[in-house]
């Protein structure tokens, strides 16, 4: 039964295409994504369910280890009903040094929850699509690093922002707020 | 005699295929320019301290994107139709000065294309093989003057730029190829319309506002934000001011765009 429902849904899923998700949503961005296990997704692989998404790069020395420190404290802040259904995505704005076996090590050394979170690489130009869609700010340079701004939002189950917060540190209280309005 | 038909057919065939690309890369040549890169000074530096960056050769498309260009894409498009694009993609304005939304009416057919999100431009060119010119090329292309390819010191030029500037201001959009080619044969940089370049959102013109201290102002990874230098080139500070304040799904009246493709690529 439970397959059935779940292939009922592909099935409409693949019917509707990108149109079933609302005219706001992140998730009619078409974008070929491959996490750290190497497996290919859409930014919607953890639709219907809320989610903490943020772009980052690999080789940062400085945001980046705290980006993550902050998406860990959001999860422990939040209600225990939505921690159990928050998912994070992190996507890489490095695709040149950020490769599937780079990632896979990151999740690695910061003991990522696979079964939570995905670490996700894209081809340069899809990089700038979504990071156009989340409203993040990024520029290569010249010793490889990047500039970017430190963005981290909160989706809605059908890909609609519902709120961005650029509070590091700490779990951010109008993020947490909103998460809990998330039916 | 089966034999030799079948060789005709194949002569022929090859025949017109090349026939074929020999029109493709006519195409090409007639409406992009090759502009061949060097090292350059941008009024953004690209980390601080450094002064000088390098352009790799690229060819630009001559003239803006034209409104008869762009229906023709949104008939092949339909997807980037006023009336089918996901609000993700475009804010409410887009092609709205169109009377349809495949035809923009006879009299601006030759006109740039304005109000289209920075989405659209990027899938306009993308289905061209193109991409939109990274800010970098924009500006080094568009440092040229009819016979020097950096003509931004000659006061001449700066003045021929500030004057096409304070006149764009004014009303109705002039037809694209009207202004005189530069070094490279590229037209209309100057004076027309603002156009879109691919990391627009990347400039962060905003001040260093990196204080170890404060975990606000980390918002910034990296050795921190630009700062904008050669603060007599007007014009092009200008341009950035704006590129700076525009989300990609948003359009504007005088917002155009133009592609781009590396050197060696074989965009149409």
């Amino acid at each position: 039964m439970k397959h059935l429902a779940l292939l009922l849904l592909f099935a409409t899923r693949l019917a509707l295409g990108g149109d079933a998700y609302p005219p706001q949503s992140i998730y009619r961005l078409d974008a070929h994504l491959t996490n750290q296990s190497g497996v290919a997704h859409g930014l919607d692989v953890y639709a219907g369910q809320p989610v903490l998404i943020t772009m980052f790069y690999g080789s940062c020395p400085a945001a980046c280890p705290l980006l993550i420190d902050t998406l860990r404290a959001i999860e422990r802040a939040a209600p225990p009903a939505q921690r159990q259904r928050l998912r994070v995505i992190m996507i890489s704005i490095d695709p040149q040094r950020d490769s599937v076996q780079s990632l896979q090590e990151l999740a690695k050394t910061r003991r990522i929850d696979l079964s939570r979170w995905t670490l996700a690489r894209a081809d340069a130009a899809t990089v700038r699509r979504i990071a156009a869609v989340l409203n993040v700010q990024y520029r290569q340079l010249p010793d490889g690093g990047f500039n970017h701004s430190s963005v981290i939002t909160l989706l809605s189950p059908r890909g609609e922002i519902a709120v961005q917060s650029t509070v590091l540190a700490k779990p951010d209280a109008v993020l947490l707020e909103a998460l809990s309005g998330i039916p | 005699m089966r034999g030799h038909v079948s060789r005709w057919l194949v002569a022929l065939l090859g025949g017109l295929l090349s026939l074929q690309a020999a029109a493709d890369h006519a195409a090409i040549s007639v409406r992009m320019a090759t502009v061949h890169g060097g090292t350059f000074e941008s009024v953004l530096p690209p980390a601080p301290g450094v002064k000088q960056l390098t352009v790799a050769d690229f060819r630009l498309d001559r003239t803006p994107v034209t409104n008869a260009q762009f229906a023709r894409f949104v008939q092949q498009h339909p997807e980037w139709r006023r009336d089918k694009i996901a609000a993700l993609f475009a804010d409410d304005r887009y092609l709205s000065q169109w009377p349809s939304p495949t035809e923009p009416g006879s009299s601006i057919r030759n006109q740039p294309v304005v109000r289209v999100s920075w989405f659209a431009a990027s899938a306009y060119c993308e289905a061209r093989g193109a991409r939109l010119p990274t800010w970098y090329e924009w500006e080094y292309a568009a440092a040229a003057s009819a016979t020097l390819p950096d003509a931004r010191h000659d006061p001449a030029w700066q003045q021929i730029v500030l004057s096409w500037y304070s006149r764009s201001a004014s009303g109705t959009l002039a037809d694209v190829g009207r202004t005189p080619a530069n070094y490279y044969g590229v037209q209309d940089l100057h004076g027309v319309v603002w156009e879109w370049v691919d990391d627009f959102a990347g400039m962060l013109v905003a001040g260093d506002n990196r204080q170890q201290s404060d975990p606000d102002s980390l918002r910034f990874c990296g050795p921190g934000a630009l700062t904008m230098e050669q603060k007599e080139n007007y014009p092009t500070l200008m341009r950035i001011a704006l590129l700076s304040s525009m989300q990609a799904r948003y359009t504007g009246a005088a917002m155009g765009f133009r592609c781009a493709v590396d050197a060696r690529s074989t965009a149409r």
